[in-house]
């Protein structure tokens, strides 16, 4: 087992490393001369050839990406384009928020997907079981934003209860910050969680139909132990793979809604940076959001092979 | 998921397959039965939905009460208003009008066109280069296998809505661009069905007997492959859509996709927002209405989907997805 799993964490070092070469091409060599961008109207040939020295354009493409991973990986992250400012303070500012919020979407929307999932396949073809499919089922092909507007509207202008935008002065206690995210995290907890419902409940009903838990039926062992004991237990593998999977869905999650919300977080600074061509700052916020997904997408993998025996001796 | 043990063709049921012993066999008797596409009641009214959107996204501009881009600035008694922008429901515009005071229900009809036609067309395009690129590391093997696979899964490896970001920041927003943009995001995902179809149904013997008798390359990929992919990679072309309209949508309404004055659904919420503040009667409908069409659309093709893959090969769509 730990050399499959070693070698699905090398191959999650490389793929981060790919991440790293795609985002600085797309983002640095294919748009063309950075210095000219810069510049814009103002160019003349003496101004280019000094900014280019400066950002080092003038050298090879390799050079290039070697001086920019050496710098990421110092912890020096340039200096926006815009603002002046660096892109650490920035980034430093704004992370704490969004690992704030996607960590209370954790919290809760787990727990409720597993016992959801849970109850739907328990009377699989019963009341709970079709109203949770056909809801999640609606739910998941729908726009994030549609479920930010609606409760936006039914909770925070017709019935006021909570404010419309989750705009943070930094200084808030804990439980005034939660009031002030409801929408948000409401909106994330339905969205994360009509996939993991179907999820749970489809990895739960695979278990059912397996021949242990015919024995189990057939024994005479009441349905509600069976689910806890015998399916649950063994469902926990994908369960896992699925919780782990749907917090890389996240990723893409937080940038619609943070941006609905004006929420100060890390996608909000991304989508800005990407509005206002802000290139240093779309390459860390890029780089922050694509080496989480794919080390999440590294823990569902690894929970799959640590708990399918199947998968730890493949042939 | 299933074993490689459990995978036993059952043997053909032939009181419900109608073959009646009276009746001559119009094909081999082992042929697999022909299955009809019936539907249930909620995908009878999902076909009506699309259908209905896909008619308006072709004849969308010669319905359409106004130009995508014409402001509403005097009543139907020719009185001028002071603000047109946000007008509740009338019998002029029937869904009100937007923050600059245009008919909604004109900009939905002409929006259908630009977002359903990028969507179309993006998944098209992901479609075409997931099934070339997909069968032909198939067939071929060997080290072409190999590197388009290692590319595709280091495509995979971003959220689709971050590659989006990534390219938009270097080369701007424009219609052609988007639509390439999504067809080779999605057309990762495209490869990897078609390429497992492909390995799924290279070794059966029938691809063996037609190698042996000598057919070329591209008759086993047209003759032999894709006619046995096909369904199972309709019913993930419907799927795919639904993804695509999503991420265009998203990147619209993140302001970072079709850009104004065309109207297009995602970039019609995002326009709107401040006149959800403004409550159902002044507003908000502005902002609901067009996430409403695109959710009546993708919710549609999703259960078309999910009725279709329950009645005809269910279990393989769902293994490959």
């Amino acid at each position: 087992m730990w050399p499959m799993v070693l070698r699905r964490i090398g191959i999650g070092f490389v793929l981060i490393w790919v991440v790293s070469v795609l985002i600085f091409l797309v983002t640095q060599v294919l748009p063309g001369d950075a210095a000219e961008i810069r510049l814009g109207q103002a160019a003349t040939p003496e101004t280019l050839a000094a900014l280019r020295k400066e950002l080092g354009l003038d050298q090879p493409a390799v050079i290039q990406y070697a001086h920019w991973i050496g710098d990421l990986l110092t912890g020096d992250l340039g200096i926006s384009a815009a603002g002046g400012a660096t892109i650490a303070s920035l980034i430093e500012n704004r992370i704490g928020n969004t690992v704030f919020m996607t960590a209370v979407v954790t919290v809760v929307s787990i727990p409720l997907s597993i016992l959801l999932g849970l109850l739907a396949a328990m009377y699989p073809g019963g009341l709970i079981d079709r109203a949770v499919t056909f809801s999640t089922l609606g739910l998941i092909a729908v726009p994030d934003f549609l479920i930010a507007i609606v409760l936006i509207l039914v909770l925070a202008v017709q019935a006021g209860l909570v404010p419309a935008v989750s705009y943070l002065s930094g200084s808030e206690s804990f439980w005034k910050k939660l009031s002030i995210l409801a929408l948000p995290i409401a909106t994330l907890v339905i969205v994360v969680s009509a996939q993991m419902i179907r999820m749970t409940r489809a990895g739960v009903l695979n278990v059912m139909s397996s021949p242990y838990v015919e024995m189990a039926i057939l024994k005479g062992v009441p349905r509600r132990r069976i689910i806890l004991r015998h399916a649950l237990l063994n469902a926990i593998g994908p369960i896992v793979n699925v919780i782990a999977l749907n917090l890389a869905y996240l990723v893409s999650g937080v940038v619609v809604i943070e941006t609905i919300f004006a929420y100060p977080g890390l996608a909000k600074l991304m989508v800005d940076g990407v509005q206002t061509r802000d290139m240093p700052i779309v390459q860390a916020c890029g780089m922050i959001f694509c080496s989480t997904y794919v080390v999440l997408i590294l823990i569902a993998d690894i929970a799959s092979i640590v708990s399918n025996p199947r998968l730890r001796h493949p042939k | 998921m299933t074993d490689e043990s459990a995978r036993v063709t059952p043997p053909p049921d032939l009181s419900e397959n109608g073959i009646q012993p009276d009746r001559s066999f119009e094909e081999l008797p082992d042929a697999p039965p022909k299955q009809g596409l019936k539907l249930s009641l909620v995908g009878k009214i999902s076909v009506v939905v699309v259908a209905f959107w896909m008619v308006l996204a072709c004849i969308g501009p010669f319905v359409a009460p106004y130009h995508e881009a014409h402001f509403i600035e005097e009543n139907e008694e020719g009185e001028f208003y002071d603000d047109p922008s946000y007008l509740s429901p009338s019998s002029q515009v029937w869904l009100g009008t937007d923050f600059l005071g245009r008919d909604i229900l004109s900009r939905i009809i002409w929006g259908a066109r630009t977002t359903i036609g990028i969507s179309l067309a993006a998944t098209l395009l992901a479609y075409a280069l997931g099934i070339i690129f997909g069968i032909a590391a198939a067939v071929a093997g060997g080290w072409a296998d190999a590197v388009l696979s290692r590319l595709d899964d280091a495509i995979l490896s971003f959220p689709s809505i971050m590659l989006g970001l990534i390219f938009v920041a270097a080369f701007g927003s424009s219609i052609p661009l988007l639509i390439v943009l999504a067809g080779v995001v999605y057309a990762a995902s495209v490869y990897r069905i078609a390429r497992a179809f492909g390995h799924e149904i290279i070794v059966q013997d029938f691809v063996e007997a037609a190698r042996a008798r000598g057919e070329g390359l591209w008759w086993i990929i047209t003759r032999e492959v894709l006619p046995n992919a096909a369904m199972p990679l309709a019913t993930d072309f419907g799927l795919r859509l639904v993804f695509v309209i999503l991420f265009i949508s998203s990147l619209s309404f993140l302001g970072l996709g079709v850009q104004p004055p065309v109207s297009d659904w995602g970039s019609m919420v995002r326009e709107n927002l401040q006149g959800l503040g403004n409550g159902l009667g002044g507003g908000a409908l502005a902002c609901l209405a067009p996430a409403f069409a695109i959710a009546s659309l993708t919710i549609a093709i999703n259960l078309i989907v999910d009725d279709v893959s329950a009645k005809a090969g269910g279990s393989l769509a769902k293994k490959m997805i």
